[in-house]
């Protein structure tokens, strides 16, 4: 938008950035870089907070800061206190009056929203996060603590997470006598399966289950059903509602999970738990061992 | 059209072919056989494992090969052909009824009542409503067919019958706009069901099983027997609804058999392979462009060069990005929208 030429524009850029800073430390602001690599500046114990991803909010409750959200995303449903809480919109219908109405210091949403834009124009705070991996969740912990001054909190919650998650994952491997099992994890029926790149994936490879679904085919490859016959899996994870009919796939009836029924069925608060990259993730991993222990000991 | 006029009046059987023409048109079948057997035994070789290139595994297929062959690629396979064979059989239909070339067989809104049968059903298997349950009870291709009844239903009512075509074109759409408006809606309100519901906007032959092909092959047999029967009706309303009509047709009976017929045949295909676009469309096209025949040859040219379309179109959509596939519907469009442009160019060409 504005033409900037070559070192004039540099430097009035790291100008603006010194100004910014300077600025921030004189109100007492956080700036910090956000997953869509912006610099935002954030007030201090932003106390008015607005949280439109599910596994963000999670965090800012396991953090104990669930007394400063002011609204939730429509699709977050815990901790069961958010229920009263109002609701500001999903995932591409964000409600923008209700977020300017409830005048929040902070919004916290994912980094595929585009409402962060619209928010920006209007003069919102808006921090965007990515949690697509394992690894995100330990990073935007870490920033959430920054950004509500909880540094401590959200050590000592990296930390419980860690040792949780690293606790099931040995018994799950310890109890088990030859090589793990090998596994189709199915997203929906389309079907579409959790590769080895997902986060499903990177849980499932830290259960010492071996994935039917190579790496190659990406995070959420669509599947042609015969792969998943062919492959044979010893287990398959599978939505509740799909059991049913699982057995009238054409061939499916043949897979070895089928046939002794070593079958994972969630219902969908569970599955919700296992495919949210966040503070339960050591509870998601149990769901699935325990799981394991009972139809592929 | 005066040979076309009297060869009616005689009210023999479709007016007698020279021997040019037969000859073309048996060339013409033969191709067509040709091409639909080489895709068959394309789809049959060519899957998720490597490429087979010794016939000789076709007939000795270790026991979960053989599961592989007999159950899941060749029903596919039917099945795909079917499916393909309905549409292209309906796009003929809808094209001679609505006398206009881009008639196609989501016309009356059975598209958009099958994507709200589905969304229906899948938010019944989710949330096992009570009052939803039957819903669920019919399964995804069960509620795609019953929405696609409801919305024929519903598009032939608001026209108050099936005599007026325009009205009929116009609250096909009206029908298929609110129908729409209705499924994006109930979708909003569960993200999580998008990507599954995208599949089925963009059809999928993954799950055609033995029952499915069979179904499909029955439907496209009382389709196909009907509509050939009919199809003189056909040829005389290309000379204008008032000549049919002078010619002593029936044409509220003619209508609603063929828009029956139409019905039918989309409401099945849709049912099991979800929302295939442009094999209807273009079928007929290619056969006219190749053949120049009336309705009743081209009643029965049309589903062959659909199901050969179809059977192409799932060849390529599962080996392109094999093991992964692509949605079938994504490479019927693909290929059909730029068939449709070429034509559509060297017609204006031409003019």
């Amino acid at each position: 938008m504005f033409g900037i030429a070559g070192g004039a524009g540099r430097a009035s850029i790291l100008a603006l950035l010194l100004v910014l800073c300077a600025a921030a430390r004189a109100t007492g602001a956080l700036v910090l870089r956000d997953d869509l690599q912006r610099t935002v500046v954030v007030p201090r114990n932003p106390e008015r907070v607005i949280s439109l991803l599910p596994s963000l909010t999670e965090i800012v409750c396991a953090l104990g800061a669930c007394g400063r959200l002011v609204a939730a995303g429509q699709f977050d449903d815990w901790p069961a206190r958010l229920n009263k809480l109002p609701k500001a919109g999903g995932l591409d219908d964000v409600n923008v009056e209700m977020i300017v109405s409830l005048h929040p210091d902070l919004v916290l949403l994912s980094r595929a929203q585009r409402v962060t834009q619209r928010l920006d124009q209007l003069g919102i705070v808006s921090f965007a996060l990515q949690t697509d991996r394992y690894s995100d969740i330990a990073r935007a912990v870490r920033l959430i603590g920054a950004l509500l001054g909880v540094p401590a909190r959200a050590a000592a919650l990296n930390a419980r997470i860690q040792r949780a998650v690293d606790a099931v994952s040995a018994t799950a491997i310890a109890r088990r006598r030859g090589a793990g099992p090998s596994a189709y994890f199915e997203v929906d029926r389309a079907p579409y399966a959790a590769g080895p790149q997902s986060y499903i994936g990177e849980l499932l490879t830290r259960l010492g289950v071996r994935n039917i679904v190579a790496a190659d085919l990406g995070p959420f490859p669509k599947l042609n059903p015969e792969y998943v016959v062919r492959r044979d899996p010893d287990v398959i994870f599978i939505a509740a509602a799909d059991v049913s009919t699982l057995a009238d796939r054409p061939g499916w009836d043949r897979i070895r999970a089928v046939r002794e029924h070593r079958l994972c069925a969630f219902t969908p608060p569970v599955m919700n738990m296992i495919s949210r990259p966040g503070p339960r993730v050591s509870e998601g991993m149990r769901a699935m061992a325990d799981c394991l222990a009972r139809v592929a000991p | 059209m005066n040979a076309t006029r009297s060869a009616l009046l005689d009210g023999a059987a479709p007016g007698p072919l020279e021997a040019g023409q037969r000859t073309h048109l048996a060339l013409w079948l033969a191709a067509c056989a040709a091409i639909t057997l080489l895709l068959s035994l394309g789809s049959l070789l060519i899957g998720t494992s490597s490429i087979h290139t010794s016939l000789g595994w076709l007939w000795s297929p270790d026991a979960q090969s053989a599961v592989v062959l007999w159950e899941i690629r060749l029903p596919r396979t039917v099945g795909a052909w079917c499916a393909g064979a309905l549409l292209g059989l309906a796009g003929a239909v809808a094209q001679g009824v609505f006398r206009n070339p881009l008639a196609e067989p989501y016309l009356l809104g059975t598209a958009s009542g099958a994507a709200l049968g589905v969304t229906i059903s899948l938010m019944a298997a989710d949330a096992s409503i009570g009052a939803l349950a039957w819903a669920a009870q019919l399964g995804v291709t069960g509620a795609a067919f019953v929405g696609a009844c409801v919305a024929i239903a519903l598009t032939v009512l608001l026209a108050r019958g099936v005599l007026q075509t325009a009205s009929l074109l116009l609250s096909g759409i009206v029908v298929g706009f609110l129908l729409s408006a209705v499924t994006s809606l109930l979708l909003l309100t569960r993200p999580e069901m998008w990507r599954e519901m995208q599949v089925f906007l963009l059809g999928s032959t993954g799950y055609l099983g033995w029952s499915s092909a069979a179904m499909l092959g029955t439907v496209l047999c009382a389709c196909v027997v009907p509509a050939t029967l009919l199809s003189r009706g056909l040829d005389a309303l290309t000379l204008g609804e008032d000549t049919a009509q002078s010619l002593g047709l029936s044409l509220p009976a003619l209508r609603l058999t063929l828009l029956g017929v139409v019905s039918l045949a989309t409401a099945t295909a849709v049912g099991q392979v979800g929302i295939v676009g442009f094999v209807g469309l273009v079928a007929p096209h290619l056969v006219r462009e190749t053949l120049s025949v009336n309705h009743r040859y081209l009643l029965i040219a049309s589903p062959l060069c659909g199901g050969a379309l179809l059977q192409a179109a799932d060849l390529v959509s599962r080996w392109i990005v094999s093991p992964s596939e692509l949605p079938v519907g994504a490479v019927t469009a693909c290929v059909g929208g730029a068939y449709l442009a070429l034509l559509l160019w060297r017609r204006t060409r031409d003019a």
